[in-house]
């Protein structure tokens, strides 16, 4: 089997340069590159347009690479839980592109398929239409989307062999497989490396084809948004 | 009038033995409390998970599972999870059988509007817009008119819509209304001590009042 460990996060993200695309999985702060993120705040990279379903918060997640000016534009589906990403919103410092949940991992699903474009029923009628042919089967309204591609993916999961095989866990899997298939180079932190023929091959959410570098992360934080319990 | 346990009890009611639903934020999270204890459904929660169960206790709270609005949760036996892509999947084939959500205005033809107000900060659609142009049955909890006292249920919606002509029903904090196909809200049952009339002048959009309505039953 094909080696593609390497030490550490910074070995992996070594050569994101300025300007790049990178997809970053999560779905709020669950399932989260949390050490690929802390190197790109090493490697003082800037520019940088990120694909993700939000933008973390202000002192975790993609938030940090906010504070440190090093994103350029973000594509997203929510970003509400952010205060320093409403400011440079609004003062211009930061593009954001806003798009349907479901069309966004649709998207980069695509991208990770080889399929250039689909229909989607989401957006028909509203301002995410603006722009896009839409055409009509079997008596209902579509829209075009088209794919979404990476220079780097960035995604986080639970176990991982050397040959890049990932599982993920509980709903930190969201839209790390995805994103995993449409980077042009996938980087796979996991919280546990093993050597190859340790995972169950019914068992592997991601084969390891897709991904190019993995490691074993360290100190995961994994923070909690909303830390809810029973009364 | 209804609170926000009111329209989440009378929501509720709309829960059938063995649907799939998908609870928006806000109230429309609050319906799970309320639906009987002998019928069989199954939550989705659109970032990967199908059999949302009760909120954790303190001991077994896990990181890794979260509900779409970020709270940490537990799951039901039988429980099964998937990626973004595939949660999408399964909503716009179709297959999850009621959509609830919260929604800012509903035009008397359902067109809804609920992510997006000119001059304040966008926070984005999340899955509202995939939810409302699939599901099969659309249920909007709302308020019925704004604090300053302007109706929300309009001939046409004012703000950016998140979907055409997609909500079913909408249970509000006056009343339970149906959305008829070729346009109109048709009043089928009036909130506790709510009158007829009270309802009229709260609802901007064509208002359809068939024979006698009656008060809803909150248990």
């Amino acid at each position: 089997m094909i080696n593609k460990g390497v030490k550490n996060a910074d070995e992996a993200i070594r050569d994101i340069a300025d300007n790049s695309v990178l997809m970053l999985g999560g779905f709020g702060l669950c399932g989260i590159p949390e050490n690929c993120i802390a190197a790109i705040l090493r490697s003082g990279v800037k520019g940088l347009t990120c694909i993700s379903n939000n933008a973390g918060v202000d002192d975790f997640g993609i938030g940090l690479m906010l504070k440190t000016r090093q994103v350029k534009k973000m594509i997203s589906s929510y970003v509400g839980e952010n205060a320093e990403f409403e400011r440079q919103l609004l003062s211009g410092e930061l593009e954001v592109e806003l798009i349907p949940q479901g069309t966004l991992a649709e998207r980069i699903r695509a991208g990770g398929s080889g399929i250039p474009a689909f229909f989607t029923p989401a957006g028909v009628g509203t301002e995410v239409a603006e722009g896009k042919e839409t055409r009509e089967f079997e008596g209902n309204m579509y829209l075009m989307e088209t794919w979404l591609k990476a220079d780097f993916s960035l995604v986080k999961a639970w176990r991982g062999d050397t040959s890049g095989n990932l599982i993920y866990r509980g709903t930190a899997r969201n839209f790390n497989p995805m994103m995993a298939s449409a980077g042009r180079i996938t980087i796979a932190e996991v919280e546990e490396l093993v050597p190859v023929g340790e995972l169950d091959p019914n068992a592997i959410h991601t084969p390891g084809i897709y991904v190019h570098r993995i490691f074993q992360g360290s100190n995961y934080e994994k923070r909690i948004e909303q830390r809810t319990v029973r009364k | 009038m209804l609170d926000k346990i009111g329209i989440a009890k009378r929501i509720a009611q709309e829960v059938q033995d063995g649907m799939y639903i998908n609870l928006g934020i806000g109230i429309p999270t609050l319906v799970a409390n309320y639906i009987p204890k002998n019928m069989n459904v199954v939550l989705q929660s659109e970032n990967g998970l199908l059999g949302i169960g009760p909120f954790p206790t303190e001991e077994n709270i896990d990181p890794d599972l979260i509900n779409a609005g970020k709270q940490t949760i537990t799951m039901m036996p039988g429980s099964a999870l998937f990626n973004s892509a595939e949660s999408f999947a399964m909503i716009r084939s179709g297959k999850v059988d009621l959509t609830i959500l919260g929604a800012m205005e509903v035009s008397e033809y359902g067109d809804i509007a609920n992510w997006k107000v000119p001059g304040k900060m966008v926070k984005g659609m999340g899955g509202a817009m995939d939810l409302v142009a699939s599901a099969k049955n659309i249920i909007v909890a709302m308020q019925h008119c704004s604090k300053e006292g302007a109706s929300k249920l309009l001939k046409k919606c004012t703000l950016p819509l998140t979907g055409l002509r997609c909500v079913k029903r909408i249970v509000s904090d006056l009343a339970v209304l149906d959305v008829l196909p070729h346009g109109g809200f048709r009043l089928l049952q009036r909130a506790p001590g709510v009158t007829v009339d009270e309802i009229k002048n709260a609802t901007e959009g064509r208002l359809i009042i068939d024979g006698e309505i009656p008060e809803m039953v909150i248990i």
